[in-house]
């Protein structure tokens, strides 16, 4: 019963269901960078850094695995070699 | 006596058969979970890593993986385990990020309908990956489904906490500089959004998602946010509810991950 209103289209958490994970990552994305601070390169820059590489290296490649792997070595290099 | 002896040997011959209808149904179901292999064995990996690094050992890794088993909800964790103790926070992301499940699991009413004793297992197993195999994949001939369910779920499940064993084991006896590590899961996300970014057409619950959560970070702080940004969230996506009621792909057709 609950089930099968939930499944018809039209319903509310049936609506919730479909779009809430896409607001969901966004959500999470912001909740993840919430420390970067403008008050010093050295605490925005990295991260900015890292996603675009992240960004553009998706769009091109569109390897999962390489895309966080290869974004996760950027940013460690960057946070303990370039602004320390 | 020989009443008795018939009996056991059908006994025999029946748990015989038992045993050769899961044995094929595993076989059937392993190839369809290799490329998950190699996905969970190295996210897995990278979680262990960074448990370790958080001081946690081999014990919690593996509870974790095994009890929880939701990958972006573990990484997430580990924040909220370093932190202040906050479990109603916890809850909400938590509900918030495995919100898509709900859809899965209506999806899979059909499936799973029959799976008698393993169902809750079948329940709890499933994420993501197993969702797309098992939604668009059916078992050969002669397979029997609920077992061929079961072991997709099995063996991704099981993948999972070898690659955390491995990452937390890794982890001390390799010693590297971690610092930044965390950022896989930032990375993660990122990647999540960008491959939901180019295939989805609808792109506000996403747009609405990242707009919301920055203005609340704003205004209420870093420590604050989370919830204001939730209500926010949910009272746009109500607002636009009517805009765009047929348009969303559901999300469990592209890949994404726990």
């Amino acid at each position: 019963m609950v089930f099968k209103k939930a499944n018809s289209d039209s319903s509310y958490i049936g609506y919730l269901s479909r779009v809430l994970p896409y607001s969901a990552i966004g959500l999470l994305v912001v909740y993840c960078l919430k420390d970067i601070s403008f008050k010093s390169p050295a605490r925005w820059l990295p991260e900015i850094i890292s996603i675009a590489c992240i960004t553009g290296l998706h769009c091109w490649k569109e390897n999962t695995l390489l895309s966080i792997g290869a974004g996760t070595v950027i940013y460690m290099v960057l946070v303990q070699f370039v602004f320390t | 006596m020989l009443l008795n002896l018939r009996n056991g040997f059908f006994n025999y011959l029946n748990r015989a058969e038992n045993m050769n209808e899961k044995i094929t149904a595993l076989k059937a179901a392993f190839p369809h979970t290799i490329p998950v292999l190699t996905g969970f064995i190295f996210l897995g990996t990278a979680y262990g890593i960074l448990m370790n690094s958080k001081g946690y050992g081999v014990g919690w890794t593996i509870l974790f993986s095994l009890m929880v088993f939701a990958g972006s909800a573990q990484y997430l964790a580990i924040t909220f385990l370093t932190s202040v103790f906050n479990p109603v926070y916890a809850l909400l992301m938590t509900l918030m990020i495995n919100a898509r499940h709900i859809f899965y699991g209506i999806s899979l009413l059909d499936r799973y309908k029959d799976a008698g004793r393993i169902k809750p297992y079948l329940i709890f197993g499933l994420c993501d990956e197993t969702f797309s195999i098992v939604c668009s994949t059916n078992p050969p001939e002669g397979v029997n489904r609920n077992w061929f369910y079961f072991f997709i779920t099995l063996m991704n499940h099981s993948y999972w906490v070898i690659g955390s064993a491995i990452g937390v084991m890794l982890g001390s006896i390799v010693s590297f500089n971690t610092n930044g590590l965390d950022f896989v899961l930032t990375a993660l996300f990122t990647v999540i959004f960008v491959g939901q970014w180019k295939t989805q057409k609808d792109r506000k619950p996403a747009v609405i998602g990242v707009l919301c959560s920055v203005i609340c970070l704003a205004v209420f702080g870093q420590s604050n946010f989370i919830i204001p940004s939730m209500i926010a969230i949910l009272a746009a996506l109500t607002l636009f509810r009517k805009a765009y009621r047929d348009q969303i792909k559901p999300c469990g057709e592209k890949e994404s991950l726990q």
